[in-house]
């Protein structure tokens, strides 16, 4: 008689932990009964991101550094169970070679988007980059765990915190991702990931005052979109829009997407004896 | 206190026509609808002037979009850096007729708009000349491209200087631009239009409508704008971030603020009351990143606030184009009710008020510089912008509670602190939450240095390299 193989219980990934929805409901997808977030899982998630602020942006920008690589080191160790998911091989290696891309950048944002200015008068002026706090992250549905990688990472280098909604229709990558996070030394509440409907779940995520930015990046729906930006500007939330086309998540992602979640701290200082 | 006896300065220099058109396309059209801009310091009507209607509105971003199209896109970088320089070099020449408008027409004390806000205007314009054929190097990647018409509106309280922040950048990116001014303080843009004509700026590079809310709504809602840039209240920008929303718009605001300059009890006590009243009654306290929440170390309370009294005391309250004059007149009757709705708030609920003893001139719109103390964070005008010379007195008594007490406000501009010890300030300066922090200094301002603010008081900076991002396609 052939084993019977143990199905695994996907559920949500918040504050380092893997609860299912507080509302017990799940959708089937990709063959899988998925958890099916709420509004409180929302809350909750956005609670466990800014539990995480202090500590995460407080952290060394080396250490973090290292734990962003400590996470690729896990994804390369799981590479086989994405493309069992059905991720395409190149789409998994890109996305790990990204991960460690960014792992390079948490101390060097700082020394490029960095600098000091030659003020008219005996001052010391230093302009540097600092987190913004909780982004609000809707993950491209087109690309699963690549775009995911692609938007989650440039956000938490720099020592924000997310609360990410999964792609709707193919949610396996990112609850597999939650495992390869929660298994590396990443802090619980940096990364929140919660799968279910996006357009029940953004709406209160947009809407959210303790959330202080928000990447539309994969809402394809324009309605939606809109609404979103809309909701966001109640506390001024930095929106990165949805892309215009398809994006090509292979190219060089440059710095902007970095750079849309942090904000410039001048510090001015007379000089003198 | 001395008897100084009036030392005015001359408005003869200034030129001020009966009626102003809006520029559009490099030339003066008449508007219909007018307006009448008063000086706030005696409420002499000044000049009218037109407010734009939507269609005037519409010709101008026209006129912008086919000026970046034909002209100001194509042209080299080191050709827009030299119009920049020639506007920079105009504007020295006509510092003085500059400066003397400006404190008509806002109510701010010569010596302010004569030796900050005019010369920074000049300085604004220099510095980003020299971005126009350095764009590659500015840190965006290697050709950065402008991203076409930008429709700014700027506030009341430094009306040129503002006009710079927002006209300076985005013509060295390469963009045309629509600027409206203020409702109150449209007369040093309007001679800036001037100005573009005298450097020979091709027509429709800037254009200036001036008018009101409308006008300006018109403008960041226009479908011809590819980028919104907009000082002024936290309530509009909001409003704006949703007019913009779903539109490609780029959108940088610079909003309200709410600062907390913190005195420790090792701090220079006369530097720092000095930096006090300098935070709060610098133009009359019409500054978004005033400091206008003092947080006294317990231990020092009682010697600061004598210190502070003191100083108040001298200062002088009055014509705005007398050279002696500290506090000119608030800008307008509404904002002059607001700030005595607010001050008025505070007393009822609780806190002491106190003003120096001070007349005040019959006519024209005057507030007496003011504090409370015995404010605690749950006040009114603790929390709310007042945007005018009231100060706000809170204590604390360890570093941790200094942070936790100035970073208790929706607001996230700027923020002072004062104290011998370097090792606190660098300490200080990591956990505020403000785009600015000025340590042992306050109010200081540089075209080089990037200004903006965190949380509710906006997005994007101004000034300096970061002042270039708002203004290209990166």
């Amino acid at each position: 008689m052939s084993r019977l193989a143990v199905r695994k219980t996907y559920k949500l990934f918040i504050g380092g932990k893997f609860p299912r929805s507080e509302s017990g409901r799940s959708y089937l997808v990709q063959d899988a009964n998925v958890a099916l977030a709420s509004r409180k899982d929302v809350r909750d998630a956005v609670l466990a991101a800014r539990a995480a602020v202090k500590g995460w942006s407080g952290t060394t920008a080396y250490n973090r550094g290292q734990i962003l690589y400590r996470a690729a080191e896990m994804l390369e160790g799981r590479r086989d169970q994405f493309v069992a998911l059905g991720e395409p091989e190149a789409e998994v290696d890109a996305a790990i070679d990204r991960w460690v891309w960014y792992a390079g950048w948490s101390d060097k944002i700082a020394q490029v988007y960095g600098n000091a200015n030659p003020v008219a008068g005996p001052y010391f002026n230093i302009s540097s980059p600092e987190p913004t706090g909780v982004v609000g992250v809707v993950a491209p549905p087109e690309s699963p765990l690549l775009g995911l990688v692609s938007v989650v990472a440039p956000a938490i280098v720099t020592g924000n915190t997310v609360v990410v909604l999964a792609a709707e229709g193919r949610p396996l990558a990112a609850v597999t991702l939650a495992e390869v996070l929660a298994t590396s030394d990443l802090p619980g509440g940096v990364v929140n990931i919660l799968t279910g409907k996006v357009a029940e779940t953004a709406p209160w995520l947009a809407a959210h005052m303790d959330v202080n930015g928000l990447d539309l990046t994969g809402v394809h729906e324009a309605a939606l979109a809109t609404s979103l930006e809309e909701a966001a500007a109640e506390n001024l939330k930095r929106v990165v829009r949805p892309a215009v086309g398809s994006v090509d998540w292979s190219a060089d992602p440059g710095i902007g997407r970095m750079t849309a979640f942090l904000e410039t701290k001048t510090v001015w200082h007379p000089k003198g004896v | 206190m001395f008897e100084y006896a009036p030392a005015p300065e001359s408005r003869s220099i200034v030129d001020i026509k009966p009626s102003y058109g809006l520029f559009v396309n490099g030339q003066w059209i008449d508007g219909e609808v007018r307006n009448k801009t008063v000086n706030p310091a005696n409420e002499e009507v000044l000049a009218e002037v037109a407010w734009a209607t939507e269609s005037e509105v519409d010709g101008a971003v026209r006129a912008a979009r086919a000026a970046y199209d034909d002209v100001w896109s194509k042209m080299p970088g080191r050709e827009r850096a030299k119009y920049l320089f020639r506007i920079a070099r105009i504007i020295q020449e006509r510092a003085r007729e500059l400066a003397v408008l400006e404190s008509l027409d806002n109510g701010k004390p010569i010596r302010e708009s004569r030796d900050v806000d005019v010369p920074l205007v000049a300085a604004h314009f220099f510095y980003y000349a020299g971005w126009a054929d350095k764009l590659g190097y500015a840190g965006f990647g290697p050709s950065p491209r402008p991203v076409g018409v930008a429709g700014q509106v700027i506030p009341w309280n430094f009306p040129l200087l503002m006009l710079a922040w927002k006209i300076a950048p985005a013509l060295a990116a390469g963009n045309t631009v629509v600027l409206k001014p203020a409702e109150t303080t449209p007369l040093t843009a309007l001679v800036f239009a001037e100005i573009c004509q005298e450097a020979e700026l091709p027509p429709g590079v800037v254009n200036i409508v001036t008018g009101a809310g409308e006008t300006g709504h018109a403008l960041v809602s226009h479908a011809g704008v590819d980028k919104v840039a907009f000082t002024g209240s936290t309530d509009v920008g909001r409003a704006i971030a949703r007019a913009v929303a779903g539109t490609r718009k780029k959108l940088t605001l610079e909003l309200g603020g709410k600062a907390a300059n913190i005195v420790f009890d090792d701090a220079p006590i006369d530097q720092a009351v000095e930096g006090i009243v300098n935070g709060i009654f610098f133009n009359q306290g019409h500054v978004c990143c005033a400091g206008s929440r003092l947080l006294i170390q317990e231990s020092v309370y009682d010697e600061v606030l004598a210190s502070l009294k003191r100083r108040m005391a001298l200062l002088r309250v009055g014509d705005p184009l007398d050279k002696n004059t500290d506090i000119g007149a608030i800008n307008s009757a509404a904002q002059l009710e607001r700030i005595r709705t607010l001050s008025d708030i505070g007393a009822s609920e609780g806190a002491a008020r106190w003003s120096p003893p001070c007349e005040l001139p019959d006519r024209g719109f005057w507030f007496a510089p003011t504090i409370f103390t015995g404010v605690t964070q749950a006040h009114r005008i603790a929390r709310e912008e007042i945007f005018g010379p009231v100060l706000s007195v809170l204590t604390f008594r360890t570093p941790a509670e200094a942070v936790e007490k100035a970073n208790n406000t929706p607001y996230g501009l700027s923020a002072g602190v004062w104290t011998d010890k370097g090792s606190r300030i660098l300490w200080m300066a990591d956990r505020l939450r403000a785009g600015v922090v000025w340590a042992n200094t306050f109010n200081k301002f540089d075209p080089t240095s990037p200004f903006g603010g965190y949380k509710e008081s906006g997005y994007g900076r101004e000034g300096g390299r970061h002042g270039l991002e708002a203004y290209l396609d990166v």
